[in-house]
């Protein structure tokens, strides 16, 4: 990924600076209880939901175990309907791709579909360095540009801010990017979206180039999939003369048909609806109807190097529906920001380690940024175990190992942060392999309890701040044991 | 080496671990029999509950309602007086209409027909505020229409740029319990465009607001045969 986040403290300074904002704390509790309670309900008109879940996670499976095959079929048929296909293996090279692409028409503006892909490699910060003005129109992104910021959600993007904040945002800063706000704009979420409406319509009405993403692509058709709320995606979508998809390798679906299983869950799990609005669904180009030019740019960005762990690539079957966000203790406390990507909340915490590397101290942190309450798990619509992976990610960066990094085996060194842990590690495994020494250690522990402090001295005082001890026993397991059943098999 | 082998080179070895299993990719074409559909267990449900044409079209009506859709309902007959209705309603001076839509439609209306020319501008359609179409199927579990762009529906930027949008609806013939139901009826290599409601967003505070970039006022007819 590029540096869109570059200088984000780690994690745990991140959160804590957050949690200790009230207004960010009240609007991300009343957002994200709204939208699950919500999500619930969406989920639970459809008996079926086990069987579809079951059903998502396997056909996204089958795709990245035959991800090869499935991309050339999909570049086949994208050809074969008109369209053109480019293969970005990383962010530069998307940017690059994408910023020619536009030069090629002659316009030095464009405007954009909300995108995670397009977020995730900088493509507006590019543009705007080649001279291209990159226009967000989706309401959410809009607040998010405007406000010179940064997202905090996958899918409501401006989730931190307030009707208050967004008010203030579009009297200071409409006029600059075009069309002011309209005289004694309230703060009504109505008044707030008939605001950008009109500010928004003229960018669209003369817009000559349209940059999208895609929730989907199916290789057998070439049919790329946008779902929206707004009716920006479809103005983005058709109005324009030339569309450029931008697309990570991983949201291919093999056949027309597995559409069924997604657009069942994806709505429900995201937005909460049974459907959304709109879907857009466009295989190459149609005569006489939208853009007659249409780039799909395949992006890699370090999804190979994920696709390579056979426990991290799990996180590939996302569908980035936000539902993990949502019901995230961690996330709903500390908010997106915090995370130091474009991907936050649970799924963030184990897609940006994977796709970026664990090089940068954000990274390296990110994988605790959970209480691994399986919260996340439960509600995922493709059943992506993320305890696992952020379990299997903690370890990695503790012990160190071989991961894929730009398409090479590389072997990490473990984190520096963690020596204590390894010391602990290592002493607790010759303390059980040696039952005589463990056993002495034991007994010795439960006659000193009363001695015992209640907070670690030396490095362990952080630890111990805000964490009971636990209590030695009177005796040990073993030694109860012993003088309760001696031993002996009672069973019988 | 180009980017592209490149990425297939670092998929391929990225997968040397993975038994491949040995179902084969989809197929060339679209099927639903392919060797790859029996690869992936569907043990979901292609409708959900068990219903009649009559209570399906019910659903569709209530769903549609739901996300603040207006329904209306009539026969062949009265369709024309209603399309007349809802367009005066609207004040409405002038009106899109696609290539071809059925002329009876819109016999008994005031407003100007204003056709979508491809020489003409979004500047000029944005001067329309209403548009009439057909679909080519609705799905009564999510109260969705879907348009392909057939003659009777026009260009996807017709359905987009007006505010008001009057379509219609054949009930039952058009109409489809599910989500898999309507995707077996759709060519994918039409432009599609899936209509829940009128436009909206939830990106402030999550207040569902309707109407930011698309129609405000989505009028669905269902019209009966007989």
């Amino acid at each position: 990924m590029s540096g869109t986040f570059v200088g984000m403290p780690a994690f745990p300074k991140a959160a804590h600076e957050a949690v200790n904002n009230a207004t960010l704390r009240g609007n991300l509790r009343h957002a994200t209880h709204t939208i699950r309670t919500k999500r619930a309900k969406a989920v639970a008109e459809l008996s079926d939901w086990a069987e579809l879940r079951e059903a998502g996670k396997r056909i996204k499976d089958h795709t990245l175990r035959h991800l090869d095959r499935y991309l050339t079929q999909l570049e086949e048929s994208v050809t074969a309907a008109g369209g053109v296909v480019h293969w970005a293996a990383d962010a530069e090279e998307a940017n690059r791709i994408v910023t020619a692409l536009v030069k090629m028409t002659g316009e030095s503006e464009v405007v954009k579909v909300k995108s995670m892909a397009t977020q995730e490699i900088g493509l507006n910060e590019a543009l705007e360095a080649a001279g291209i003005h990159a226009y967000e129109t989706d309401l959410a992104e809009l607040i998010v540009q405007l406000g010179k910021d940064r997202p905090s959600h996958i899918l409501v993007p401006a989730i931190h801010r307030n009707r208050g904040e967004i008010r203030d945002i579009f009297v200071r800063e409409m006029g600059e990017w075009g069309r002011p706000a309209p005289e004694g704009l309230t703060d009504t979420p109505a008044e707030l979206a008939e605001a950008a409406r009109l500010h928004l319509r003229e960018k669209f009405l003369r817009a000559k180039v349209g940059i999208s993403g895609a929730n989907f692509m199916v290789a057998e058709t070439g049919t790329l999939v946008v779902v929206e709320s707004e009716g920006n995606g479809r103005m983005c979508l058709t109005l324009p003369e030339t569309l450029i998809s931008v697309v990570g390798i991983e949201k291919i679906v093999p056949s027309w048909r597995d559409l069924e299983v997604f657009l069942q869950t994806l709505p429900r799990s995201s937005t909460a609806e049974r459907m959304n609005p709109y879907t857009s669904m466009w295989t190459g180009t149609t005569d006489g109807d939208g853009p007659q030019t249409f780039h799909l740019v395949l992006l890699d960005n370090g999804r190979t190097d994920t696709l390579a762990d056979e426990v991290g690539r799990q996180a590939l079957r996302c569908i980035r529906c936000s539902a993990c966000l949502n019901v995230c203790p961690v996330y709903e406390r500390a908010g997106g920001h915090a995370y130091g990507s474009v991907y936050p909340g649970p799924i963030g915490a184990i897609l940006s380690p994977q796709l970026r590397g664990t090089a940068s101290e954000i990274d390296a942190s990110l994988p605790y940024a959970s209480s691994l309450c399986g919260a996340c798990y439960e509600v995922c619509p493709v059943a992506i175990d993320i305890p696992e992976v952020l379990v299997h990610l903690r370890e990695r960066i503790a012990e160190g190992g071989r991961v894929t990094k730009d398409g090479n085996t590389v072997v990490l060194k473990p984190a520096k942060g963690h020596a204590a842990e390894r010391a602990a590690m290592r002493a607790a495994r010759w303390a059980f392999s040696h039952p005589g020494a463990m056993g002495a250690g034991q007994r010795l522990a439960s006659r000193t309890r009363r001695f015992h402090p209640r907070t670690l001295p030396g490095p362990g005082r952080a630890w111990s701040a805000t964490r009971e001890l636990p209590a030695v026993p009177a005796e040990s397991f073993r030694e109860w044991w012993q003088r309760t059943r001696g031993g002996k098999d009672t069973t019988k | 080496m180009s980017s592209r082998d490149l990425i297939l080179g670092r998929v391929r070895r990225a997968l040397a671990d993975v038994p491949r299993d040995g179902a084969p990719p989809a197929p060339e074409r679209p099927g639903k029999d392919s060797p790859y559909e029996e690869a992936v267990a569907r043990s979901y449900l292609r409708e959900h509950g068990s219903r009649s044409v009559a209570e399906t079209v019910d659903l569709l009506a209530e769903n549609l309602a739901d996300y603040r859709a207006i329904v209306h309902r009539s026969t062949e007959e009265e369709l024309p007086y209603v399309i007349m209705r809802l367009l005066a309603e609207r004040g409405a001076q002038y009106v899109l209409v696609p290539p071809r839509l059925p002329p009876e439609w819109m016999s008994a209306a005031d407003p100007t027909q204003v056709h979508d020319r491809a020489v003409s501008t979004p500047h000029e359609l944005d001067r329309v505020a209403s548009v009439v179409t057909g679909c080519a199927v609705a799905v009564a579990e999510t109260g969705t229409i879907v348009l392909d762009g057939s003659p009777d529906q026009g260009r996807r930027r017709i359905t987009l740029i007006p505010d008001h949008h009057i379509c219609v609806v054949r009930v039952p013939d058009q109409v489809v319990a599910s989500v898999p139901q309507a995707l077996e009826r759709l060519d994918p290599a039409r432009p599609l465009t899936w209509i829940s409601g009128p436009s909206a967003t939830s990106d402030i505070e999550l207040d569902r607001v309707e109407g930011v970039h698309g129609p405000r006022t989505l009028e669905v007819v269902l019209v009966s045969g007989e």
